[in-house]
């Protein structure tokens, strides 16, 4: 028996597409704004960090606006990307990742950079010690030590585009198997007469998701917890 | 040995040190706040004095004058902290590995025979939680003797542990003296510890 429809199935792998993308095309730079606003004093940093945190007290609409009005292909940065690069956002999935990316950023850049302050400096310095240069402190040390909180913040972001709706639609719209991710299915069931069904159908498949990479999280956190419990 | 003269400023602590020595284990004592972590923290690179001059075995690591300033990873300085610092993701054999990386050169002091020096072998699978305080400093010692340091800097290494501990590990220290024959700075306030290992003693106050 089908439990969900073609177009449903098609919603639910698209959302699990684009949050998958978008959390981990994000990581790295989550990882580095992270440690840049832990670890480093420098003119502009206050801004910096209200930049990072903007998408989270910006209405989503405006957020997809903006994203409209610079990477569509009309926009300043979007034309460039089109004519040059033949990377295109608009109305395309790549296009709803990034407005995930973006709207969950804010979450995971405040995961990242607490487990990046909470790391401990003075084990850092032991590695410079024995000679082990900044890069390699970071990669060797700091990274496997912070890493519970950057895997927090991988699933914060993931979480979070998942459940993006306003910005996405305002960039990239609501096209089925392209741009209709779940948060758009439901909205387009809902103005539908008898799409109840499909809503909870949806809906229910949104909770199982989201709950299961909360727990994976936290078995991942508990578990490297308990590895290196010194 | 040691020609050091620098001028130390932390938010309100002001310190001037000067320290020049012959001696090859040389022992820096005094009071609790004297500064003594932050000299041997300059030494190593991990601190940067206002001013002055740090030179080691006529390698110069530190001069404001010339605007030389060694990176804390390039100066070849083993530490030993008073808490051991091991890596606790790492079990013991990975920790003293840490500091042999890339270097071709023939090493001066190889694995087995640091391990044999400080009885750490039954250790190497384990890891630093499973260590007692006095095993992780062993282990700790050897790991930056493994480094293949141009000098041996110990920062109350024994502070942390127990009488009982301690005596089982004066005569590890005065084996390393003795037979890897490195340069060592030497911090402490037991004047006892100090009387057994360092040739030389300087007060900080």
């Amino acid at each position: 028996m089908p439990w969900f429809s073609p177009e449903e199935w098609v919603a639910i792998r698209l959302s699990l597409k684009v949050a998958v993308v978008a959390s981990l095309a994000s990581l790295p730079f989550g990882i580095a704004l992270g440690w840049l606003l832990a670890r480093r004093q420098f003119p502009g940093k206050a801004l910096l960090d209200a930049l990072v945190h903007l998408p989270l007290v910006l209405p989503p609409v405006v957020m997809g606006y903006t994203l409209l009005v610079t990477l569509g292909t009309q926009g300043t940065i979007g034309a460039f990307l089109k004519e040059h690069l033949g990377i295109v956002f608009a109305f395309r999935w790549t296009g709803a990742a990034l407005a995930c990316a973006v709207m969950g950023f804010p979450l995971m850049v405040r995961a990242i950079r607490l487990s990046l302050e909470s790391a401990d400096r003075r084990l850092e310095q032991a590695a410079s010690t024995l000679g082990a240069g900044p890069w390699r402190v970071f990669f060797t040390i700091t990274l496997p030590l912070a890493w519970p909180g950057i895997v927090a913040g991988a699933v914060l972001g993931f979480a979070k585009a998942l459940g993006e709706f306003g910005a996405t639609i305002t960039f990239v719209s609501n096209i089925p198997g392209e741009t209709q991710t779940l948060s758009s299915a439901i909205y387009g069931l809902m103005q539908v007469p008898g799409g109840e069904a499909g809503i909870w159908r949806l809906a229910a498949v949104a909770v199982v998701i989201s709950l299961g990479a909360l727990l994976l999280s936290e078995w991942l956190v508990r578990r490297h917890q308990h590895r290196r419990e010194a | 040995m040691l020609r050091l003269d620098i001028e130390l400023r932390r938010g309100a602590f002001a310190r001037h040190v000067q320290v020049e020595s012959d001696a090859r284990v040389v022992a820096l004592v005094g009071p609790s706040g004297a500064g003594k972590t932050t000299v041997l923290n300059a030494i190593a690179g991990l601190v940067t004095p206002r001013s002055g001059h740090i030179e080691v075995d006529d390698r110069c690591l530190f001069d404001s004058a010339r605007r030389i300033d060694v990176p804390a990873h390039r100066r070849r300085v083993g530490y030993v902290f008073q808490e051991a610092r091991l890596f606790p993701h790492l079990d013991v054999r990975r920790n003293l590995r840490y500091g042999r990386h890339g270097g071709r050169a023939a090493e001066r002091f190889g694995f087995d025979a640091v391990v044999a020096l400080l009885g750490i072998g039954h250790l190497l699978d384990r890891h630093p939680r499973n260590l007692s305080g006095g095993e992780a400093q062993r282990v700790a010692i050897g790991r930056a003797l493994l480094s293949q340091p141009a000098l041996l800097l110990f920062d109350e290494p024994l502070s942390a542990l127990d009488q009982a501990r301690r005596e089982e590990l004066i005569p590890y220290l005065q084996r390393v003296r003795d037979e890897i024959r490195l340069p060592m700075i030497y911090v402490s306030h037991h004047p006892d510890e100090v009387r057994r290992i360092a040739d030389d003693v300087r007060t900080l106050d």
